[in-house]
C-alpha cells in the first residue's frame, strides 16, 4: 500500500508541478481557515479532541484516516451543519479569513454561502438541472431570468458538465448518471459564489472513470477555490490535494505537504496508517 | 462513528446475526409444503374478505337501487319514505367536508412539520408523540361528547355545522398529523442538507425542499383521513344532529343533518320502505367516499410524475 501511494504519487507530480515545489510553498500560503483547540461531542461521546490546523487558501487540503476518525465531522463543523445534530456540543475556535464562526450572532446563511459542500451521496434535488443549479441563487434573492441562466451556465461549464446537459436543462436532474449527479452538486455549490468548498468523500460512491474526472474537476477548480476534501482513498488524497493531514480517533496526527506525509511522514501512526499496518 | 470506538465487539455481533439470519432462512426452503399451507391460507383468506364485501354492497346497492333516482337527490326527507330525499343529508356532508378540510389540513400538517422539522428530539416531543398516537385510538363517541360540551354548549355554536365540523376536526387531527410526519420522515436526509449548506433557512429547506417530496404521502394520508370522516355518524350524533332537518346549510351556524345520520335515522324506523331509501343513502355515501380515494390516487400518481 505504501508503495503504491508513493508511485502514485511520483507518477502524477508532472501535473502538479505548482504542489509538489516544496513544503515551503504549501505550509507559507494564506491561511484560509484557522481552527484552534476545536473539540467537538455527541452526548458524552466525545468525536473530536482538541483540534488546531491551518488550512490553506486556493490550495487542496485533503483529510485522510480511518473510518470513524472524525474526518468527516471536522469537515462539517467548518460550515456549521454539525449544529443540526442534537446533542452536539462544540468548543474551540474556527476563523475564516479571521472571522470566527463561532461567534454569537454569526449569520450562518452568509456563512454556507462562502463555505459550500458537496455531499458523499450525491444530493440532486428531485427538479430540473437548471433548478438545481439556479436554487442557490434563488434562495438567496435572485430573481432576474437572464442572470440565472447566465450562472447556471458558468456553474455547469466550470463544474465540467455543461457540454453534456446544454440540451436538456429542464430535465430531470435525476435522470443524470452518478458521476453527471455528483457534478451537478458541484455546479450546485459554485452557483453561490463559495470561497470554500468542503468535499466529503465525492468519489466515494463513483466508478473509476467518473472518480477520474472529479479529480480532475478538483484539480481545475483548486486555482479559484480553498478546496478541503475527504477521502478514504489515499491515492486520491496524494493525487489531487496540496497538503494532507491524517487524522486518528478524534485526534489531528499530522498536517503538511502531501508529498512529505506520504513520503517521510514525521509520526509513526501516520506511517503505520498510509504503509496499510492499519485502518 | 460511535461504532469504531468498539470495532472488535460490532464485528462479533454483525457475525454472530449472520449466522443467525441464514440458519432461520434455511426451513423456508427445506419444508416447502409449510410455505404452501401458508400462501393457500392466506389466498382463501383475502378472497373471502373480498366476497363478503361484495355481497355487502351489493346487497346495498340493489336494496336502494329502486329509490336512487333524481329526486331522491333533490328532496328533504319526508315522512312518506317515496317522497323522502337526500338533499339535505349531502349537502351537510359536504358542508362538514370541507369545513373539516379547511380546519384540520393546515394545523395537521403545521403540527407534524413543527414535530418533524423544527421541535428538539427530547422527552417533550416524546411524550407529544405518545400522546396524538393514543388520540388516534380514541373511539369516536368521546370526540362527540367533547365537541358537545365545548362547542355546542361552552362556545355556543349550538347544533351547527360549525360544531359538527370542528369536532370531526379533532376526530381526524391526530391521523392527519401521523399521515404527515410519516410522509415527512421518508423525505431524504440529503434534500433537507443540500438546501441547507447552500445557505437555505430552515423555512426555505422546508418549504422549497421537504414539503414537496413528502406531499403525496400527506395528500394521501389526509384524503384517507377526510373520507373516514364523513363516514363518521357517532360523534355527529353524540352533538345532537340526530333530528328533522329540511334545509340546506346556509351558514356556519346552520342546523345540519349528514349522510350517515340521515341513513342511520332512517334504519331506525320499522317501515321497510325506509330501509331501502337508508341503502339509497349508503350507496350515495359510499360514492362519495370512492370518489375522495381516487381523487387521492390521482393527486398521489401525479406528484410523483412530476417529482421524477
Amino acid at each position: 500500500m505504501g508503495t503504491s501511494v508513493a508511485q502514485t504519487f511520483n507518477s502524477t507530480q508532472v501535473g502538479h508541478e505548482q504542489s509538489g515545489a516544496g513544503v515551503e510553498v504549501a505550509m507559507n500560503a494564506v491561511t484560509k481557515v484557522r481552527v484552534e483547540k476545536l473539540e467537538l461531542s455527541y452526548g458524552t461521546y466525545k468525536a473530536l479532541h482538541g483540534i488546531s490546523i491551518k488550512i490553506p487558501a486556493k490550495q487542496v487540503t485533503a483529510f485522510i484516516g480511518p473510518s470513524g476518525c472524525g474526518k468527516s465531522t471536522f469537515l462539517r463543523t467548518m460550515n456549521r451543519m454539525n449544529d443540526l445534530i442534537p446533542g452536539v456540543s462544540i468548543s474551540g475556535s474556527v476563523h475564516i479569513d479571521e472571522q470566527d464562526i463561532y461567534a454569537p450572532g454569526i449569520d450562518l446563511i452568509e456563512l454556507r454561502k462562502r463555505v459550500g459542500m458537496v455531499f458523499q451521496k450525491s444530493n440532486p434535488f428531485p427538479k430540473s438541472i437548471f433548478d438545481n443549479v439556479a436554487y442557490g441563487p434563488r434562495i438567496h434573492g435572485l430573481r432576474n431570468r437572464d442572470e440565472l441562466a447566465a450562472i447556471v451556465q458558468k456553474s455547469l461549464e466550470r463544474a465540467d458538465l455543461w457540454r453534456e446537459v446544454r440540451d436538456r436543462l429542464h430535465t430531470s436532474a435525476l435522470d443524470l448518471s452518478g458521476g453527471q449527479q455528483q457534478r451537478l452538486c458541484i455546479a450546485r455549490a459554485l452557483a453561490v459564489n463559495p470561497e470554500v468548498l468542503l468535499m466529503d468523500e465525492p468519489a466515494s460512491a463513483l466508478d473509476p472513470r467518473s472518480t477520474a474526472k472529479i479529480e480532475e474537476l478538483i484539480g481545475e477548480l483548486r486555482s479559484d477555490y480553498t478546496i478541503v476534501i475527504v477521502t478514504h482513498n489515499m491515492q486520491q488524497a496524494a493525487r489531487v490535494s496540496d497538503t494532507t493531514a491524517f487524522f486518528y480517533e478524534g485526534n489531528l496526527i499530522e498536517h503538511g505537504p502531501t508529498k512529505q506525509l506520504f513520503t517521510k511522514p514525521t509520526e509513526k501512526q501516520t506511517e503505520d496508517y498510509i504503509t496499510g499496518r492499519f485502518g | 462513528m460511535r461504532a469504531s470506538s468498539l470495532p472488535e465487539v460490532t464485528a462479533t455481533q454483525v457475525a454472530d446475526q449472520s449466522i443467525v439470519k441464514a440458519r432461520s432462512s434455511r426451513p423456508a426452503l427445506a419444508q416447502p409444503w409449510s410455505e404452501l399451507v401458508f400462501v393457500l391460507l392466506a389466498r382463501t383468506i383475502i378472497v373471502s374478505a373480498l366476497c363478503i364485501l361484495v355481497v355487502l354492497v351489493g346487497s346495498i346497492i340493489v336494496d336502494g337501487a329502486a329509490r336512487l333516482t333524481w329526486s331522491f337527490l333533490t328532496s328533504f326527507p319526508s315522512r312518506k319514505a317515496e317522497n323522502a330525499g337526500i338533499l339535505a343529508a349531502w349537502t351537510g356532508s359536504l358542508w362538514l367536508l370541507v369545513l373539516t378540510v379547511v380546519f384540520a389540513l393546515p394545523v395537521g400538517v403545521g403540527a407534524a412539520v413543527y414535530l418533524e422539522e423544527y421541535a428538539e428530539k427530547g422527552r417533550f416531543a416524546r411524550l407529544v408523540e405518545l400522546c396524538i398516537a393514543n388520540l388516534a385510538g380514541v373511539p369516536s363517541v368521546i370526540y362527540g361528547l367533547l365537541g358537545l360540551q365545548v362547542f355546542v354548549r361552552a362556545l355556543y355554536f349550538e347544533r351547527s355545522v360549525l360544531s359538527g365540523a370542528l369536532t370531526l376536526s379533532l376526530l381526524v387531527l391526530p391521523i392527519i398529523i401521523m399521515a404527515s410526519r410519516e410522509a415527512l420522515r421518508t423525505v431524504p436526509k440529503g434534500y433537507r442538507e443540500g438546501a441547507l449548506a447552500l445557505g437555505a433557512t430552515r423555512w426555505q429547506t422546508t418549504y422549497s425542499q421537504v414539503l414537496p417530496a413528502a406531499l403525496p404521502g400527506i395528500a394521501t394520508g389526509c384524503i384517507l383521513a377526510f373520507s373516514r370522516a364523513i363516514g363518521e355518524t357517532a360523534p355527529l350524533v353524540t352533538l345532537g344532529a340526530l333530528t328533522y332537518v329540511a334545509r340546506v346549510p346556509d351558514s356556519l351556524f346552520a342546523a345540519f343533518t349528514a349522510l350517515p345520520i340521515q341513513a342511520f335515522n332512517w334504519l331506525s324506523r320499522p317501515q321497510p320502505e325506509f330501509h331501502m331509501n337508508a341503502a339509497a343513502a349508503i350507496t350515495v355515501l359510499l360514492v362519495l367516499m370512492l370518489a375522495l380515494n381516487v381523487v387521492a390516487i390521482v393527486l398521489r400518481t401525479r406528484f410523483q410524475k412530476r417529482q421524477r
